[in-house]
């Protein structure tokens, strides 16, 4: 009789110790690198370093970090700190603090997360502009992506227009039961009972626009619906829009930025709204990062910020389609 | 029974969907930087052959079914049925025509092959990625032509038509390849 249901791995033919990519990739990537900090000296943006680990992670439902534990040396009581998810609440210290327009490339880590195009460890670019809002972020970015990518002025189009064009889908004011239907002619079928607008937003998003867009040139998608404000501000229009966008280039989600929410209040109430809901939902609760509120209460600069994949970059640059092609190691060979 | 989740599922799984064993074809994990993450997985259902896909909530489980791959020898066909035996435990299995797909054009009796079981029940049937196979018929090539270059079409024992190099004469012994349907080379008998 065979073995069923054993699918093949590289340790059965020996310890996988080489790297995933290849020598002339790390050159290339290195190189990458090396643009873009080029790219922000030119600009005058100052690079800094912030803490991988802190006591905080972030409340978001769907970004978890991973705990990593203290033990000052000779005690036995542990204390449980987080690897981060991104350097953003600490950026925004440096920020409160009157440092003026940071950029930096350093590790994140999310919990999880491993795919084609995810590893639970990867290399991440943020930076933040003083006076910017995310249209003139948009176009810094856009000047970064042609001088990477070699590619063509993106194409902007709001969220909105976007799903209105694709699906004939208007995001405002569409019910519950229109975004399932929506789903179901485009042969999406969900094994699983979900009844959040938001999450169906998404299903819809990432089966079915997502993998169109950006073919040619990449694409920004901007002014969210409100409910997916995350950390931007939002304008109190109606409907009202969250001033946020994000970057898909080939199919791929690149970038995701914000002109940033100053108002510390309003910062809590979203933190304890993401706290509700992790309760409800029965996830892990988390701690509010009082520091970070601080420094909001204290005063942020109006200013935007964005935070890019740099490891998808290198690998749309480098024409490959798993992120595995463009790291030293990927996880399945830590 | 044993539970795969999502993160374990891998190509070539066999597992129970709607209560019908399927294969896994691909499994894909789909997560917006802030959203929810979920795996699209398409898979083909080893009754009707179709080939479905459906989306998971990433963690979700998925139940492994119960399906055996056992080494046998196709015996013949009797008109109403494909017969084969296993080479363990000699039983033997019939299987339709609808469920022996590509396999069909290359089995010749005492031939061996992999069987697929479902509570006892054969679903499907393998061929080996390469075969060595009769030339039942083809053109005389041309006289001095050992290139192999153009080639002509070869029918073989079992019925399967595949290009072969004009050299390659009628009752010569070919290995090919199942996968693609190609000619790789001549066989000594």
């Amino acid at each position: 009789m065979l073995k069923n249901n054993v699918s093949p791995s590289s340790s059965e033919e020996g310890l996988a110790w080489q790297p995933s990519a290849t020598s002339t990739t790390l050159h290339k990537r290195a190189h990458i690198i090396s643009t873009v900090r080029k790219f922000f000296a030119e600009r005058n943006v100052l690079e800094v370093d912030t803490p991988l680990m802190c006591q905080h992670s972030v409340t978001d439902p769907h970004v978890t970090g991973i705990p990593a534990i203290f033990q000052s040396l000779g005690e036995t009581s542990e204390k449980i700190m987080y690897l981060q998810t991104s350097p953003e609440y600490a950026m925004k210290r440096l920020l409160a603090s009157g440092i003026g327009s940071i950029y930096q490339i350093t590790k994140a880590f999310r919990q999880g997360e491993v795919g084609k195009i995810h590893n639970p460890e990867f290399t991440m670019l943020e930076w933040y502009r003083i006076g910017y809002d995310h249209h003139a972020l948009m176009n810094e970015m856009d000047e970064l992506l042609m001088l990477v990518l070699s590619t063509l002025p993106a194409e902007r189009i709001s969220y909105t227009d976007l799903f209105l064009q694709q699906l004939n889908v208007n995001v405002h004011t569409a019910t519950l039961q229109e975004l399932k239907n929506c789903a179901a002619t485009k042969n999406i079928f969900l094994q699983a009972e979900i009844n959040e607008k938001d999450v169906w937003l998404d299903i819809l998003w990432t089966h079915y626009i997502e993998p169109k867009v950006g073919q040619e040139r990449p694409l920004f998608l901007y002014d969210f619906p409100a409910s997916q404000a995350s950390l931007a501000k939002v304008r109190h229009e109606t409907p009202a829009h969250a001033s946020r966008f994000e970057v898909y280039f080939k199919g791929v989600e690149l970038a995701n930025g914000f002109h940033e929410l100053q108002d510390a209040e309003e910062q809590k109430k979203r933190f304890e709204k993401d706290s509700a809901y992790r309760k409800q939902n029965h996830l892990p609760e988390k701690t509010i990062d009082q520091y970070f509120l601080a420094a909001l209460n204290h005063g942020l600069p109006d200013c935007a910020g964005v935070a890019l994949g740099i490891d998808r970059l290198i690998m749309l640059a480098l024409g490959f389609e798993r992120v595995a092609d463009v790291l030293s190691f990927d996880f399945s060979r830590v | 029974m044993a539970v795969y989740t999502t993160n374990e599922i891998r190509g070539g799984m066999k597992v129970m969907i709607d209560n019908d064993p399927c294969v896994i074809l691909d499994n894909e994990m789909v997560k917006p930087g802030k959203g929810q993450a979920f795996n699209r997985i398409k898979f083909r259902n080893l009754k009707n052959g179709r080939v479905v896909e459906r989306t998971w909530k990433s963690g979700d489980t998925i139940p492994s079914a119960d399906v055996v791959d056992v080494e046998a020898q196709y015996l013949y066909n009797d008109g109403s049925g494909w017969h084969f035996m296993t080479n363990e435990t000699f039983e033997q299995f019939v299987l339709d025509e609808g469920h022996l797909g590509e396999a069909k054009q290359w089995l010749k009796e005492q031939g061996e092959c992999v069987l697929t079981l479902f509570n006892s029940m054969p679903l499907a049937v393998a061929v080996a990625n390469f075969v060595s196979l009769k030339i039942a018929e083809t053109d005389p090539g041309v006289r001095g032509d050992t290139s192999g270059g153009g080639g002509k079409p070869a029918k073989l024992e079992t019925g399967a038509v595949v290009r072969v190099p004009l050299f390659v004469q009628e009752g010569e012994l070919i290995k090919v390849d199942t996968r693609t349907g190609e000619y790789v080379s001549r066989v000594k008998e």
